[in-house]
Order: C-alpha cells, then structure tokens, then sequence
C-alpha cells in the first residue's frame, strides 16, 4: 500500500517534471554550410531539449497498467530520455523524477533488467563521443544504484554519436542527440 | 605527355575501368615543392596485358606529388635494356630519370615483368627487378615497380603496394572495407545494419580489430582477412572499444567500461589476461602504442579537458603532451616515432595536428574544420584522414609537411574512419 502511493507520488512529480509544451521544431538544415559548431560552442548554455507532452494515460483496464515499462501506452514506456548540456554528463533537475519513476519500478520489480544507453551530438571526436556517452549512462545509473536498484539490473553502455536520433547538424538536432535513453529488457 | 593530361587520362581511366569492385577515387589536390622529373616509357609488350603497368606505376608516382612526369611520347622503337636508350634525348626532355623494361608471356600461363630505373645523367642504373607473376598479381606489380622507384629517388620506404580499410556508411548499411593504397579493388570485410567504427591492423597485415554495434553495444572483434573468420576480443559489461595492436601483435589496449568509466586496459589477442593500465575517475581513451611497444600516447580529460598524455606500458605516472586549447583527441604515433598526429580544435574547428616529440611544438597541416581520425602511412610521410565536402564523409590525405593533398571519394555514401595498413612483405 505504501509502496504504491509513493509510486504514484514519484509518478505526479515525473509527470510534472516532464510535460511541456513542443514549441521547438528543429530547424532546416541550410545545404553547404559545413558543419563546423559555433565558436562559443563550450560555454553556450542551449535551450532546454525538446520534450514532448504525452497526455496521461488513462488508469483504466483498457489502457493497461501505466506503470508497466512494458505497456506502450504507461508513461515508464513513453518516458524513457534523460537529455545533456553540451559536454556536461549531469542529469539535470527536470529529469530526476524521471530516472526516480523508473528506479521504482526497478526496485519494486527486482528480476527486471534495463540497458541505459549514453548519446553524444556528432561534433568531436567519435571514441572520445563512446567515452562522454558512457559517462551519461553511468550518470544515470548511478542515481538509480542511489536510489535503490542493484548493479545487476543495469547495464550503461555507450552508443556515442552513432546512433543520432535527430539527423540535423544544429543545435536544435544536436540537443535531442545528447541523451541516455533507458532500454528494458523485454522491450520490443 | 604533362602532369595535366596525365590527371585527365587517370581519372578517365578510373572511370572505366570500375569493374566488379567498389572503388575510391582520388584527386590531387596539393603538389609538393620540389618534383623530381622522370620518364616512365611502356615496358616493352605490356600492351598484351589488360591493365597497363607503367600507367599504374606512373600513377602512383604522380599522386604522391614528388614527382614530374616527364612525357614519354614519340619514342620508336621503344628501347627495353640500358643500351637501347637515347640518353640525350631524356636529358633535353628534363628527366632526371628514365624507367624502361618488357612484359613476355611464359610457358606456365605466368608473366614475367622487368624493369630498369636509369639516371639520364650517368647514364647508368639505378635499380632494377625482375617479377614472375599471375595475372592477378599485375597491380600489385606494378605497385611494387613505383615503390621501388620511389624508394631509390626520394630515400624513403614507398608506400603503394599497402592497404588502407575504412567505413563507408549508406543510409542504414555500414561496411568495413580493405582498398588498395589507391583505392582500387575494395573488398567488403562486414557489413552490417549498424555502426562500425575505429578499425585496426594488426601488424602482420592479415587481421583487422573494430568496434562494431550489431549487438546493441560496442564490442570489440577480431577479424581475419583471410578467412574472414572473426572472434570477440572483449564483450564485457557496459562498452568495449578503442582496440589498438601492439607492435607485436600479441595483445591490444582497448577502453573497458566493465568497472565504472571509460579506462584503458591491456589483453591478449584472444581475449584473455584483462589488465587495467589506467585508473582514474575520468575519461581515458584512444590508446595507441608507440612503435617500440614501450609506451601508449591516449586521450584523458584528467586535467579538465581532453588531452594527449603519455604513459610506460608496464604503468607509472603519465606524462601530459598537449597544452595549447580544450580539445586534443585521437593521438597517433609516427611509425618513425619521432612524432604523433593528433586532433586539435581551435575556434570550434578541428583539424589535424602533427606533435613532435623532442621540440614540442605542434604544427596545425589540415584547415577543413571538420576532421577526424587521423592514421599515418607506414613511411611516417602521409597523414590519412576523415573529412567532409559538401556534407558527405571522404578521406583526405596530407604529406608530413602540409604540402602535398589528395581526396579520396567514394561514388556514393559516406566514407570514414580510415586506417593505413602495414608495410607489405616483397615476394
């Protein structure tokens, strides 16, 4: 009983933490502009990332348990991103209800195992990118290890910039590519 | 014939003679300041053959840009031994050297290739092989015939005969290629649905380590270019990547995750004996081993930003290389050891810079703003490298000295993450 309404509390506050509004549409790529970053790239402070509003699932039994990582239609399926500053690995306020929602389920559901894999934006180096991109996905994992989960659920691994998931070579592209994505085991 | 037509007829050629393999092409782009001015004159019934071998080896020499191909034309008979040529007529064209020799089919199906380097001055020889080949072999030949040229006339090892691999990615499909030195005759060594990256020879020329991401994570292989077989050398918990050869060949540096951050460790070819070499609570990453397999120049951002250091491989306190800007990544040493290229940017541009070791000073020798992994030629004389034009990934070359640039481009898709091959044994 405790258990649940703590739940649904880390969940309010997920919610809370994660709905707003999509304003930001990434931009067109001008063709033959090289890609080269601004030169102020290093202590630009970029506007938060894009994050989308997903309405609230209903609660009922046709939408399944929203709490179930596993059901499409439970915000632990649609929230699954923790989004970075420029070179900076630390999860940032906005998401710590984020990873909390899925540290509870993890500690609540002990034989269930996550991947969290770390992204970088493109610029730089791409092995140094695997390193920065792991460095993400350990920031995360280490906040779930605090909150309760066990080593063995989580695995951080890195993907660098190799796997973009916004094609773009702006800012507003490279924003949604500096990422930790939470993959659970079972997800299709 | 002058340096124009030549580049005419070589890209003509490149044109048609695709083939059934996959090729890049290249251009010069740069020349260096001082071109030594040869004659290369058809060996005698090379014309039986289906590729020319002086067009190959006169193309070689021309890319490398040290050299002035004399026009040859005009000259009947065509002269095969030293005897037979008209040294005269060499030294008022301006060669300072004159290449002569035949192609004769022999009674096993094989040929057999010769050739004769002359100085037009002394008028005697310089150099000069004989090859029993297939004619399978004949590009390779003709490889070996330049190397030897310019080996003799410039004092440094030639490099056309080595193989370069690199990545080229189309859409979704990505394939780790193995091309010539000259782009010519690509071969697939895997494909595959996602990302491979930082391919590395092993010394002996015959297997290549890469990270690649068909399992949802990077792991580090070993695979086999002779019979494509292929062995996980670490799968470990969390991301396995950066493998770098000894020179012996028996172990790799690769970056582990496994105990908390990206860390360097060293372990044998098949995966066993997992040695941590640095223990930090940052990034340390891109390890390369210095030719005498004494040291590893990396990456760490131990000191607040990504720079290059150097560490013993038995362990001990690493020494910081690189001081000027934020970001200095993906060292590599010169296989003469004297110096290492690096990745440095300025400006919020990257560019290839070349470190040498007894004075410190770093030179900057590319000015793109968007390259990466840079790869030595294993005479230490050409940089080889990741670049883009017009959006698309290509590979660049520069020579040592910043004067001498090419282009190699793909005919389609994006082409990185290029390494330069060993030397070849002479057979």
């Amino acid at each position: 009983m405790m258990k649940k309404l703590l739940l649904s509390l880390a969940v309010i506050g997920f919610l809370a933490g994660c709905a707003s509004t999509d304003t930001q549409k990434s931009a067109d790529v001008t063709e033959g502009k090289p890609s080269v970053p601004p030169a102020s790239t290093d202590t630009q402070k970029p506007k938060p990332p894009p994050t989308v509003a997903t309405p609230l699932p209903p609660s009922d039994a046709k939408g399944g348990d929203p709490l179930d990582p596993l059901n499409p239609k439970s915000m632990l399926n649609q929230q699954r991103s923790v989004f970075f500053d420029y070179d900076s690995v630390v999860v940032k306020d906005e998401y710590k209800p984020l990873v909390s929602a899925h540290a509870r389920y993890l500690v609540a559901n002990r034989t269930q195992k996550i991947t969290i894999e770390g992204n970088t934006d493109e610029r730089g180096s791409r092995e140094y990118n695997i390193a920065l991109g792991q460095k993400r996905a350990d920031s995360v994992r280490q906040m779930m290890v605090l909150l309760g989960v066990k080593e063995d659920q989580i695995e951080a691994v890195s993907f660098g910039e190799e796997k973009p998931r916004n094609q773009g070579h702006d800012e507003a592209s490279f924003s949604q590519n500096r990422r930790s994505d939470i993959r659970y085991t079972g997800d299709k | 014939m002058n340096n124009k037509n030549l580049r005419s007829l070589f890209l003509l050629w490149l044109l048609f003679s695709g083939g059934a393999f996959a090729q890049l092409k290249i251009e010069i782009t740069g020349f260096g300041s001082n071109q030594l001015p040869i004659a290369i004159l058809p060996l005698k019934g090379e014309e039986a053959l289906p590729q020319k071998v002086t067009e190959i080896v006169a193309a070689d020499l021309y890319r490398s840009g040290l050299f002035k191909i004399v026009d040859s034309g005009g000259v009947n008979p065509l002269p095969s031994e030293p005897s037979e040529v008209q040294f005269p007529t060499w030294k008022s064209r301006g060669a300072d050297a004159v290449v002569i020799g035949s192609v004769s089919a022999m009674p096993n199906g094989n040929w057999d290739v010769r050739f004769r380097l002359m100085d037009v001055l002394k008028q005697s020889q310089i150099t000069g092989f004989a090859y029993q080949v297939n004619a399978s072999q004949l590009r390779n030949t003709a490889h070996k015939i330049a190397d030897a040229i310019y080996e003799k006339m410039t004092g440094d090892v030639g490099v056309f005969s080595t193989r370069i691999t690199y990545v080229v990615r189309r859409g979704t499909r990505f394939e780790l290629q193995v091309a010539d030195a000259d782009g010519f005759g690509a071969q697939t060594v895997l494909a595959s649905n996602e990302p491979i990256i930082s391919p590395s020879w092993a010394p002996d020329g015959n297997r290549i380590a890469y990270v690649s991401f068909e399992r949802r994570k990077p792991i580090v292989y070993i695979q086999s270019l002779v019979t494509g077989q292929r062995t996980v050398a670490a799968n470990f918990k969390g991301s396995n990547s950066a493998p770098a050869w000894s020179p012996d060949g028996r172990r790799l540096a690769v970056v582990l995750s496994k105990d908390g951050n990206s860390q360097i460790y060293l372990i044998n070819a098949d995966g066993s004996g997992v040695t941590r070499l640095t223990n930090t609570g940052t990034i340390d990453t891109e390890p390369n081993f210095s030719p005498d397999g004494q040291h590893l120049i990396f990456t760490s951002d131990r000191g607040g930003s990504p720079q290059i250091y150097r560490v013993a491989v038995g362990g001990g306190a690493p020494e910081r290389l690189t001081f000027d800007g934020t970001y200095n990544v993906s060292p590599r040493y010169a296989p003469d050891g004297k110096s290492f290229v690096f990745i440095q940017r300025a400006g919020g541009r990257f560019n290839v810079a070349m470190q040498d070791f007894v004075s410190k000073q770093a030179q900057s020798l590319t000015e793109n703003g968007i390259d990466e992994s840079p790869s030595f030629a294993p005479n230490s004389k050409i940089i080889l490298y990741a670049t883009e034009v017009r959006g698309r990934g290509i590979l660049a070359a520069v020579s040592s000295d910043g004067r001498v640039r090419q282009r190699f481009s793909a005919e389609a898709g994006d082409v990185r993450e290029p390494a330069w091959g060993p030397l070849t044994k002479n057979p």
